[in-house]
């Protein structure tokens, strides 16, 4: 089961990680190539900061965060604590997964 | 009242190109968009504050392309024009380099015949990070520079005319004596205070790199360049560029300086295309840059070229009784800064701090008493407050005789080697103690430090600290 973390901004990529109140956890699990399960929950940060998005990525084992323009010190923690962080992304959350899920995702890409 | 011609208008600026052009030499960062917040056009500012290019930011919604807080804080752009009229706003913003760049936003309605909003223009201008420390109230300062001695009360003098020169200016002394702030005041003084203030270390960048940071790069310059990149010189246009540590700038790096300060136009590394930077070049360094000259490291045209004007900031074992003005500066500073009810020294500290030779200067005080608010837990910090190096120091040597700033020709001060290392440890101790009184949980340690986790966090990752 792996597990992706995408701040959000109704169904778009938040354009900032410390200013997304709404963040995005996806589980997934691939079986073959094609078919495996995929769980999403959405959770709703009492106060939105780069801090708080961080502890839910940790706290939730999360291998992969995806964001748009986040902050150096933020970015150093995340790869810091082995977490994966594709930032510069944004475009609509669903263009987005289904890029992540075929390998397609990476660093500065725009799906608008 | 005159009134503008449509018909001249179309003439000076018959297609889009020669609108981009009279915008890419704006030095504010400018964006045309549609009434739904579509970026329509921007300058080159623009996309050098937000460090992407202009074909990815056209077409884009201006709170993807900007990252702004402000596209959260009530923008009309997106909340609706409530009231047609400019807005302004500081706010802070994202790059693509993640940075956090601090910023004063303007947005003004483009309205139609009907008084329809058609669009708007925003226009974005950096602003300093920081504001005035607390505590400076009543005592002599300029800025964040705080001095009642002759020789810093001539420099406080001196900075308004410089101020209003777009002449270099040289900046020497020894570590930790506010160089920096030095620069920013000049620039924060000068016309030039709405544009931006951009500081470049040219020590702290391996020599293949740091062409590019200063005078950017083209699309495939080299390999890896998949992207423009503007460097710092076309980041400072309208402003202040401020070289820091210049005595560590390679030869060859000297050579492009010095064809920058005779012509003021830069060429980006494989460019052919050069670009016209109306940038202020202020430079500071603690080496002797006269005797770098003699040993054929540092060119002697380009120190000519930047000594037009010098200012030598004073150690502060020279500044008589202005280490008194900055303990108690300090003291109240971080008061307020930790929460903390601490009144003073005791009689013993204060001769501790009076005979000690500071050769970290200012920077070296400041942290001696935030490490001593930190860890007192009274009214008075007593000698125990103190780093235990103090101790073990040597006393301060008697004042010796400041040079008189001149020309080149001028023999520099005595430079003393930074006791850098000597107050990594002290640190380092600082993070093991809490760490240890806390019994190793982070948050509360970086309670009792005053910091941030993330600051503890970046400190432990510096010490090597697991």
């Amino acid at each position: 089961m792996e597990k992706i973390l995408i701040p959000l901004l109704d169904s778009d990529v938040a354009p900032r990680f410390d200013l997304a109140t709404d963040v995005l956890v996806v589980s997934f699990s691939r079986e073959t190539l094609t078919m495996g399960t995929i769980k999403e929950k959405v959770v709703v940060l009492n106060n939105a900061s780069s801090e708080a998005a961080c502890r839910l990525a940790l706290s939730e084992n999360v291998r992969t965060v995806i964001c748009a323009g986040i902050e150096a010190e933020y970015h150093d923690f995340l790869t810091w604590k082995g977490i994966k962080v594709l930032d510069d992304v944004c475009g609509p959350v669903d263009l987005v997964l289904e890029s992540y899920l075929t390998d397609a995702l990476e660093k500065g890409m725009c799906f608008y | 009242m005159p009134t503008l011609d449509p018909a001249i208008l179309k003439w000076l600026l018959p297609d889009t190109d020669s609108l981009t052009d009279l915008l890419d030499e704006l030095p504010l960062g400018v964006a045309v968009m549609g009434w739904d917040g579509t970026l329509l056009a921007v300058n080159k500012t623009y996309e050098t504050l937000t460090g992407a290019d202009r074909q990815s930011l056209v077409g884009l919604k201006c709170l993807h392309g900007l990252r702004c807080d402000y596209c959260f804080k009530g923008c009309p752009v997106l909340a609706g024009w409530k009231k047609v009229d400019a807005r302004s706003a500081e706010a802070n913003i994202i790059s693509r380099n993640r940075n956090k760049v601090y910023v004063r936003l303007t947005i003004s309605p483009i309205l139609g015949d009907k008084g329809e909003v058609r669009g708007a223009v925003e226009t974005v201008s950096t602003r300093a990070t920081h504001t005035l420390e607390e505590g400076t109230a009543g005592l002599t300062g300029l800025g964040n520079l705080v001095g009642n001695s002759p020789e810093i009360q001539r420099i406080f003098t001196m900075v308004p005319a410089i101020a209003q020169t777009d002449s270099s200016v040289l900046i020497t002394g020894e570590t930790g004596t506010g160089k920096d702030m030095l620069a920013e005041e000049i620039h924060n003084a000068s016309d030039r205070n709405d544009g931006p203030f951009i500081k470049v270390n040219c020590g702290a960048l391996p020599d293949t790199l740091l062409e590019s940071e200063l005078f950017g790069h083209a699309k495939g310059a080299f390999t890896g360049a998949d992207r423009a990149k503007p460097g710092r010189f076309r980041m400072a246009h309208g402003g202040t560029l401020f070289l820091t540590e210049i005595g560590d700038l390679p030869l060859a790096l000297q050579v492009k300086l010095l064809s920058f300060l005779d012509d003021k136009v830069i060429y980006p590394l494989g460019s052919t295309k050069g670009f016209h930077a109306d940038v202020r070049v202020i430079v500071a360094t603690h080496r002797d840059l006269e005797e770098m000259v003699r040993q054929r490291r540092f060119r002697q045209d380009l120190l000519y070229r930047l000594n037009v004007i010098r200012l030598h900031l004073p150690p502060l074992r020279n500044r008589g009784d202005d280490i008194h003005l900055l303990q108690d500066h300090f003291l109240k500073m971080f008061q307020a800064r930790f929460g903390k009810k601490v009144e003073g020294f005791s009689a013993n500290a204060q001769a501790l701090l009076e005979g000690y030779p500071y050769p970290g200067n200012v920077r070296e005080l400041r942290n001696l008493i935030e490490y001593a608010v930190n860890f007192c837990d009274g009214k008075q910090i007593h000698t125990h407050h103190l780093p235990g190096y103090l101790l073990r120091a040597p006393a301060a040597p008697s004042p010796e005789p400041e040079p008189e700033p001149a020309g080149p020709s001028a023999a520099q001060p005595d430079v003393r080697p930074a006791r850098t290392e000597s107050w990594e440890e002290v640190q380092r101790r600082m993070v093991l103690d809490a760490l240890v009184k806390t019994g190793g949980r982070k948050r509360q340690a970086a309670e009792l430090l005053g910091w941030g986790r993330s600051t503890l966090w970046r400190k432990m990752k510096h010490y090597g600290i697991d």
